[in-house]
């Protein structure tokens, strides 16, 4: 059986050592772009867990204008129990979300009896915090791994700093809404190791203590943090999440609330960014190897092979066929470069994973590097290749298809 | 009627500022199933005019009819068509494919130019290349084989398509004596089995004999026809 693909594979065959260093080069494009985006992938979960996971959650809501004064720690702009009735409601429709944790926002003074500092606090229930950033205990360096009432867990540096430890008597000082000053005493319940971005150095008590603190007779809560059970779906359920709570007017008639993405909220998001612009750059230098390579090698096929383009045109096969003889040739040899090169990249994403690669992110040492490739990379790598390879020879294809026959079987 | 007719056939070449008149009006007639040769020195025009009646040129005046079409006004594609239909080529250089053996070689026209199905193009092939008496060796590569068997699978690959006219532009001119004999003794072999007219050029003298019927070429004009049989003298 002879046809046009058998056709294009013997001419492949015919000159091996140049088809497999064309192949090779694809295939080490391949591998470099499959390891990249698996070893930057798994780069980038990490640190937006170690992000979203230790104190911020995935989505976070607040009052409207909330985010853009939250340097202040406004006790003006918590939502109060008639609100969070509404934002409590809309997370109960929303099955993606698998927790939330409420947290009362608020700065104040903290003593221990030597010294005094500012401290940034946040009153929480302890069960819904942990539920929703599931490694804040991993963060709790000394003392128990939760919150009780009458404790607090003081930031690591304040801690070093006053050289608090745990089990010391502090005081807590904050003034409440109306103006008034109340302290509370706390014991050390634990030292809170520091986490990167905004928030990671905050102190953290029991709700119901808060609320004593700021002399609260109902709750009131500046933000609520979400946590979804599938990171996939952030964009989705952020905007279903926006589109219900978008509907709650305040008294000016503008929206009540402010939805964010942890994207929105940490700086981190820029560092994801910056990832995700070098691996489409390593894409693009993979096409223009792609490019290049088959161009060059068909350029060259359909030089060495004139008088045979002569001869077929002659006996009167029609351009397109011709066509379609070399283009299928570059697409065998995207094909062969496609398919080794995923192989060996998965081969070395495999040992990668074996070898337990560790780095260090921040203040968390010791994280495990846990590169994958999905299927949906490998597809699109596949395609990518295959269909650059097709248009790299499109030029040299078509240039052989328009030979004139009688000058092409005159070429020596 | 007629299977090629030329009137006043003209092809003038035009190489920057030197225009070369390689055919001058030439006007002559070719029958059916004869077998033609076209002979003359070099630089007379003899590949010009198998490439006018080949359909691979057309010329710059006059007009040519191959079995019945007006072939000076074919398009590419409708050329390439045409040629693939009417015609079978025979090359100096046997010009097979390497890639492919000598029995894909054979098929390579019905299956990439007329879309002949399976069974038909095998038994086609086989015939053939037992005509030429190819067959044992169908499926080594045209490296593997000498001058003269390649030639004689490329008369077996001219006539798959079962064409009206064969066209070969000295189709011995790589083959030594004995070979270049063998060779025009196949293709006559062919042309009495099969009613194709041959039409081929030459240097040598000899094999010249073989025709039934020779144009003499000289400067691009007609200098003479010979006939063997009753076909009359010119
Ligand atoms: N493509 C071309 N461009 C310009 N001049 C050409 C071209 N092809 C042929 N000629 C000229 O036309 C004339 C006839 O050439 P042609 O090749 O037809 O002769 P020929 O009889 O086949 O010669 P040979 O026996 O050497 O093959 C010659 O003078 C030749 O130089
Ligand atoms: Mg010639």
């Amino acid at each position: 059986m002879l046809n046009l693909f058998k056709i294009a594979i013997r001419n492949l065959m015919r000159y091996k050592r140049r088809t497999l260093l064309t192949a090779s080069l694809i295939v080490v494009g391949v591998v470099f772009v499959l390891v990249f985006i698996a070893v930057s992938g798994s780069f980038k979960n990490m640190m937006v867990s170690q992000i979203t996971d230790s104190f911020l959650g995935h989505i976070q809501i607040h009052k409207k204008g909330y985010v853009a004064s939250i340097d202040t720690l406004p006790l003006t702009m918590n939502m109060g129990p008639q609100t969070l009735k509404k934002v409590e409601k809309a997370i109960n429709d929303i099955p993606e979300i698998e927790a939330s944790s409420m947290r009362i926002k608020f700065g104040g003074m903290l003593s221990n009896f030597v010294e005094t500092t500012n401290v940034r606090l946040n009153g929480v229930y302890p069960e819904d915090e942990i539920m929703t950033v599931p490694l804040f205990p991993e963060r709790i360096m000394r003392g128990d791994k939760t919150i009780r009432k009458g404790e607090i867990l003081v930031p690591e540096l304040l801690a070093k700093g006053m050289k608090i430890k745990v089990g010391d008597m502090i005081v807590i000082v904050a003034t409440n809404k109306d103006g008034s000053v109340n302290g509370k005493q706390f014991k050390v319940g634990g030292i809170l190791e520091s986490a990167t971005g905004p928030g990671g150095r905050d102190g953290y008590i029991h709700i119901n203590d808060a609320l004593e603190v700021l002399r609260m007779d109902r709750v009131e809560i500046s933000e609520i943090a979400l946590r979804l059970n599938n990171f996939a779906n952030l964009e989705n359920v952020h905007n279903k999440l926006n589109d219900i709570l978008s509907k709650e007017l305040n008294k000016e008639g503008k929206p009540a609330f402010e939805v964010h993405t942890w994207e929105k909220l940490s700086p981190f998001y820029n560092i994801a960014r910056m990832i995700d612009i070098m691996t489409l750059s390593i894409k693009l230098m993979l096409i223009a190897i792609v490019l290049i390579s088959i161009m060059n090698v068909m350029i060259m096929a359909v030089y060495e092979r004139i008088r045979e383009i002569g001869t077929i045109a002659a006996i009167g096969t029609l351009p397109g066929k011709i066509l379609s003889m070399f283009v299928l040739e570059g697409f065998s040899l995207g094909v062969l470069g496609a398919l080794i090169g995923n192989l060996i990249g998965v081969s070395v994403v495999y040992i990668l994973n074996i070898a337990e690669i560790t780095f260090n992110f921040g203040r968390q040492t010791g994280l495990v590097l846990s590169p994958t490739v999905s299927p949906a990379d490998i597809a699109v790598i596949s395609i990518m290749v295959i269909i650059v390879s097709v248009l790299a020879s499109l030029q040299p294809a078509f240039k052989a298809s328009r030979m004139e026959p009688i000058k092409a079987l005159r070429h020596v | 009627m007629s299977l090629v007719i030329a009137e006043n056939l003209s092809k003038t070449y035009i190489t920057g500022e030197i225009a070369i008149d390689a055919l001058k009006g030439l006007s002559f007639e070719i029958e059916p199933a004869s077998f033609i040769s076209f002979v003359g020195p070099s630089g007379s025009g003899k590949t010009t005019l198998l490439n006018l009646i080949g359909c691979l040129d057309a010329p710059t005046s006059g007009t040519l009819k191959v079995s019945g079409a007006d072939v000076s006004l074919l398009g590419r594609k409708s050329a390439a068509d045409f040629r693939g239909k009417t015609i079978g080529f025979i090359f100096q250089d046997f010009n097979l494919l390497p890639v492919l053996t000598v029995y894909e070689n054979v098929e390579y026209p019905l299956l990439m130019v007329q879309n002949a199905p399976a069974g038909e193009r095998r038994s086609r092939v086989l015939s053939l290349l037992d005509s030429v008496g190819m067959a044992g060796q169908k499926d080594k590569y045209p490296d593997q084989i000498s001058g003269g068997q390649k030639q004689r699978v490329a008369v077996a690959r001219a006539l798959v398509t079962k064409p009206k006219l064969v066209l070969a532009d000295e189709p011995t001119a790589n083959l030594d004596h004995k070979t270049a004999y063998m060779v025009i003794d196949i293709m006559k072999k062919m042309k009495d089995e099969s009613g194709t007219t041959f039409i081929f050029s030459t240097h040598d003298q000899k094999v010249v004999g073989e025709a039934e019927t020779i144009y003499t070429l000289e400067d691009g004009e007609l200098a003479g026809r010979n006939s063997k049989g009753g076909n009359g003298h010119a």
